[in-house]
């Protein structure tokens, strides 16, 4: 086996464990740590597929920003174990088989692709970031405006609930 | 076994790099101890470490001896894992960024290997940096929660919150550099302010960039958690804040990733800013290529002069052979003239590295901490908005009159 994909089976694999963990762990902190050991593996499997920019950026905005407000507004909260209680009967019976579903839907997509997987690592091609800045600002820049508008209107909004005392 | 070397020479190479920065920089950072320890003292009409070892050098040696024999009790009710995790966590990240730094223009040419001074040299090298920064507030932030006490709590949350509302600056603040370079690298960032050899000072980015410059460095400041903004170890309200619950080595962890980020900072705005490896003369003055010995042979016959004055045996014998060092590395340098010319890069480097920690200490020496209230204040009502103007000017000056 070559390198990158041994590499690749390491970073998917602590995805995985990571998402588990999250569910699993009783503790918040603990779940939002693990979700940063997601967020990091992802990053890595962006790199292994010459996407830097993206897995500087996912570092950046999930890893860090993001994931520092989760664990500000735990520990700001100072949320304790969770308390468990009796699975929902609804999560029983419909969530196992539409899970069995969703991950041969997958498995299925995995088989019959033709090797893209492959074709992603050891391509080597990198997209540089010049050309994706091209892509972002210039073909698509009318939906990258809207989406700001839109990420705008939503701090706002958070803004408006906040205050509605005081207005 | 020569070809397991010549087949492996890349990654064995990489190997002792590594361990060769890992040993340079922790010896810097005991060292910085001492220097803050001094500057302070002199600072404040005291004179500072002097006990241990001539003018108090070995005082670093043995502090670290202290952290290393001291009882290191893990306080009840502590959350194992992650109080464990934190300092671990701080210490990996900081001396992680160091790999990045570049350290001199040329490569050592040895057995037919080039050796770039530094560990690596990124596309993304820039932004690589800012995400293991951005990743190092765990380490500050959990070292508070884990601890199971009021004071660290508040101030691993005092971090958080600084930590997020500054990084946006720091960002903002760099732009301005990218749009000057066009990439990443930092490489390509000390290249692109040597366009203009003839100017020498006057290429730097810090003329353009000055807006860049100053929200860049008080950010940086705010990042690393130190004087005046080290709301979350702040002794007078937080006890030792974060680290209260830590001690012995785990402890001496913390510290030591708080030196090594200042001396990635301090690398960071040499790089960007101040022209990284270039000389502030203008390239067809050759003379200021003899500064490193001008400046090592003088230093180095006072260092003799004091030493045979000093008080104590070991200071006679060890001072004057510091100083005969230098004295001969002074020398050798005028003797060798390629080593000269090698080592102009890595000398202007480190100039600019050293006034800058030196700004560090200066500042914790005279300036008193921020409130929180003018802490966040000044985050988000002064410095972002100063960063995104610098971003917008100079986006508009390179569209108008391009890049030089």
């Amino acid at each position: 086996m070559s390198a990158p994909i041994i590499i690749f089976f390491v970073l998917a694999v602590m995805a995985a464990l990571g998402a588990i963990s999250l569910i699993v762990q009783k503790h918040p902190i603990h779940s939002a740590l693990s979700l940063i050991v997601v967020m990091v593996a992802l990053a890595g499997l962006y790199l292994l597929m010459g996407a830097e920019f993206v897995a500087a950026v996912q570092i950046i905005v999930y890893g860090g920003a993001i994931m520092v407000l989760f664990v500000l507004v735990i520990m700001l909260l100072n949320a304790g174990v969770e308390e468990r209680t009796n699975f929902s009967k609804m999560a029983t019976f419909g969530g196992i088989p539409l899970a069995l579903a969703l991950l041969v839907a997958i498995a299925g997509a995995v088989v019959g692709g033709h090797g893209s997987v492959q074709a992603a690592t050891q391509s080597g091609a990198t997209a540089p970031t010049k050309q994706l800045a091209g892509l972002l600002f210039q073909e698509f820049v009318y939906p990258f405006e809207l989406t700001s508008f839109l990420i705008l209107i939503a701090i706002l909004g958070a803004i408006v609930l906040a205050q509605r005392e005081k207005i | 076994m020569t070809d397991f070397l010549s087949q492996h020479a890349e990654i064995i190479i990489t190997l002792v790099k590594v361990a060769l920065l890992l040993f340079i920089v922790l010896t810097v950072n005991a060292y910085l101890t001492w220097f803050e320890r001094k500057v302070v003292a002199h600072m404040q009409s005291r004179w500072g470490p002097h006990r241990v070892g001539p003018h108090g050098l070995l005082q670093p040696a043995a502090d670290g001896l202290k952290f290393l024999l001291k009882e290191d009790p893990t306080p009840a009710g502590v959350d194992k894992f992650t109080y464990f995790l934190a300092p671990l966590m701080a210490l990996a990240l900081a001396l992680t960024s160091i790999a990045i730094i570049p350290f001199g223009p040329d490569p050592i040419r040895i057995l037919g290997h080039d050796i770039y001074l530094g560990i690596t040299d990124l596309n993304i090298g820039i932004l690589a940096l800012f995400a293991i920064t951005a990743l190092s507030v765990y380490g500050v932030a959990l070292a508070g929660w884990s601890s199971n006490s009021k004071y660290p709590l508040l101030g691993g949350l005092r971090s958080s919150a600084q930590m997020v509302s500054y990084e946006l600056a720091l960002t903002m603040s760099v732009v301005g550099v990218l749009l000057m370079a066009g990439s990443f690298s930092l490489r390509d960032i000390v290249n692109a302010q040597a366009s203009h050899p003839e100017l020498g000072i006057f290429g730097w980015n810090i003329w353009p960039q000055i807006l860049g410059f100053l929200c860049f460095f008080i950010a940086a400041i705010a990042e690393t958690n130190r004087v005046p903004f080290d709301l979350p170890e702040a002794e007078s309200e937080l006890v030792a804040g974060f680290h209260t619950e830590y001690s012995s080595f785990k402890f001496a962890m913390f510290f030591i990733a708080e030196y090594t980020s200042m001396i990635t900072v301090s690398c960071l705005c040499s790089i960007m800013f101040f022209g990284g490896w270039l000389s502030p003369f203008p390239a067809s003055w050759t003379l200021t290529h003899y500064l490193p010995s001008v400046i090592l042979i003088p230093f180095g016959a006072w260092v003799i002069y004091d030493g045979l004055r000093y008080e104590t045996v070991f200071g006679r014998v060890v001072l004057p052979g510091i100083g005969f060092a230098m004295l001969a590395i002074g020398g050798t340098l005028i003797a060798l003239p390629t080593v000269n010319e090698f080592i102009q890069g890595p000398f202007w480097l480190l100039a600019k590295i050293f006034v800058f920690l030196f700004v560090y200490v200066w500042m914790r020496g005279t300036l008193p901490r921020f409130r929180y209230d003018q802490l966040m204040g000044f985050g988000w009502k002064l410095l972002l908005p100063v960063s995104l103007a610098n971003v917008v000017i100079t986006a508009t000056a390179i569209l108008f009159w391009g890049k030089h």
